[in-house]
């Protein structure tokens, strides 16, 4: 049947495109909810995402419980689009007073620096701490 | 329209494309570099242009946010370093600051130099 080719073909589209939209209006809602003195919503995005994502794509390697269809809704949808990379370097830049807008009062090269290192030992740390949990769970 | 359907709307263009790039490259050769630095470019362009604030939620904050992604790097990252490739782990990480950084300043600088 054609239509069942088609719906086949279309099915893991629909999925990314529903994560998706889950994923970046809860970072955006995120963000919104803490300060904004300092980019405190994509450090906490990007770890709490870290993190799931490596709870995720462990446990395919440990347990392998999850579907296909979870895996694309959830990591490549949902928490691939909650995290962000674009917006953690624009926000560097911003600190490091390099791209407009400056943050007025804080600020400067160290807190650029200091933003990077928070952003990559949550990411990094987050996986890890997946890869704990998805071991423990299985 | 609501902000946060306006980022939504972005994110599903932005989670998409990603899907649908990362098909057709390869992993090994840096599917994940490849968007975080042309989702990067993307970004410091549409926040140095004049445009209205429901573009930069849509675009900026939707499609580009979404485009782009830390989580994935950071599982890449820490893969390579698993499986021995420790230099190649300690590289991916670098390459992928260091192209996104001069991504966004790139881009910025272009969108200035046009409007």
């Amino acid at each position: 049947m054609a239509d069942d080719h088609a719906l086949t073909r279309l099915e893991p589209l629909v999925l990314v495109a529903v994560g998706g939209f889950a994923g970046a209006a809860s970072r955006y809602a995120v963000a919104l909810a803490l300060p904004d003195a300092l980019p405190w919503g994509t450090l906490v995005a990007n770890g709490l995402g870290s993190f799931a994502l490596g709870v995720v794509l462990y446990e395919r390697h440990f347990a392998d419980a999850l579907s296909a269809e979870t895996r694309l809704v959830v990591g490549t949808g949902f928490l691939s689009s909650f995290t962000t990379y674009s917006t953690f370097a624009v926000e560097t830049a911003q600190l490091a007073g390099s791209a407009d807008p400056v943050p007025a009062g804080v600020g400067g090269p160290t807190l650029a620096a200091v933003n990077v290192a928070a952003n990559y030992a949550v990411g990094i740390g987050g996986v890890l701490c997946g890869r704990w949990l998805a071991r423990w769970l299985s | 329209m609501n902000s946060v359907v306006l980022v939504g709307l972005g994110g599903v263009a932005g989670a998409l494309s990603r899907h649908l790039l990362g098909e057709r490259i390869d992993a090994r050769t840096g599917d994940t570099l490849a968007v975080n630095v042309l989702g990067s470019f993307a970004l410091g362009a549409v926040l140095a242009a004049p445009v209205g604030d429901a573009a930069v939620l849509a675009l900026g904050t939707g499609f580009c946010g979404a485009f782009t992604t830390f989580s994935t790097f950071a599982f890449e990252t820490v893969r390579l370093f698993e499986t021995g490739e420790r230099r190649r782990a300690l590289a991916n990480a670098a390459v992928n600051l260091a192209g996104a950084l001069a991504a966004v300043w790139v881009g910025s600088a272009l969108a200035a130099a046009v409007w």
